[in-house]
């Protein structure tokens, strides 16, 4: 398996128990800071991913993350997919609601991670499984006008 | 949940949760990766000390937390209402303005929460003195 770090390629990583979510978020801080994004925008992505983790294990019953470091011209990024196998969601609106939660936790992983990066996506099927992909872009200092 | 490392105060690289009494303030250090099953054992240890020693306030210092998502808000929140049913207060001490910033966007808004910038002014706000007196002429 390669290390986003050395490499600056992709990297799949495990998510099957709580040790795995805390190891997903170490390398995706690690590779946000190399990438170039500020404290803050390292922060949201790992919030963020930290949220999708959680999901992709207690939801999903476990999978897998691939982080990829993506490269567009003047300005660097890091895409996050989180997959697995479980039973999908049927209703994806309302498990974008804020609040809404299918049993124990806060229901605002899903809605909270979608506003803390600038790019979200979420492929489900019932019983198939689901994949959710975020995207975050390093802004460049000093700020650009240009949104990519 | 996982399976695995729901048991007591374990998990990778040392992890610890130092507690300490401070007369009728119980200190609460969280630093660096916390898992979710210690979160959760850290919450019942809490609320067991509290009932136990009859502090009435809690300090959790979260200044060496990188993250707080939504799971260990839920348990800080918690903790805060535990320990308000037995007559507690709990101030979260000197959040990172990162987090801070990413709590806004993630919904989380902590209601019942005390805040403060850092330790001292914690104590400050539960009625305990800390301050020595320095630089004061
Ligand atoms: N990977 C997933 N597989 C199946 N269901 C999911 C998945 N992710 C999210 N969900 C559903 O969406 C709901 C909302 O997710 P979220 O906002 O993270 O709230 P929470 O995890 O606190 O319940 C979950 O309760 C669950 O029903
Ligand atoms: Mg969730």
């Amino acid at each position: 398996m390669m290390q986003a770090s050395r490499h600056a390629g992709p990297a799949s990583l495990p998510i099957g128990s709580d040790a795995d979510l805390a190891w997903v978020r170490q390398q995706v801080r690690q590779a946000a800071a190399e990438l170039g994004f500020g404290l803050v925008q390292q922060t949201k992505l790992v919030t963020a991913a930290s949220e999708l983790a959680r999901n992709t294990l207690v939801h999903g019953g476990g999978g897998h993350v691939q982080i990829t470091p993506l490269d567009a011209g003047s300005s660097r990024g890091l895409r996050l997919a989180f997959v697995d196998t479980g039973p999908g969601i049927r209703d994806l609106d309302q498990a974008l609601t804020d609040g809404y939660t299918s049993g124990g936790g806060l229901g605002l992983g899903l809605s909270g991670a979608k506003r803390l990066v600038q790019e979200f996506e979420v492929d489900s099927r019932p019983g198939e499984g689901t994949t959710v992909t975020v995207t975050a872009w390093a802004t460049v200092v000093p700020p650009s006008r240009t949104v990519p | 949940m996982t399976g695995i490392a729901g048991h007591g105060p374990v998990g990778g690289h040392g992890f610890t949760v130092p507690v300490l009494q401070l007369g009728d303030v119980l200190l609460v250090t969280l630093q660096g990766e916390l898992h979710d099953g210690m979160a959760e054992q850290l919450q019942q240890d809490i609320t067991a000390r509290i009932s136990h020693s009859r502090v009435t306030g809690v300090v959790i210092d979260i200044s060496g937390v990188e993250i707080v998502d939504s799971f260990l808000g839920r348990v800080l929140a918690e903790i805060a209402a535990g320990a308000k049913l037995l007559a507690a207060r709990t101030v979260l001490a000197g959040m990172r303005p990162a987090v801070a910033i990413t709590l806004v966007e993630l919904g989380l808004t902590l209601p019942g929460l005390w805040t403060a910038l850092d330790v001292e002014r914690a104590m400050e706000l539960l009625g305990v003195t800390t301050r020595r007196g320095e630089g004061s002429p």
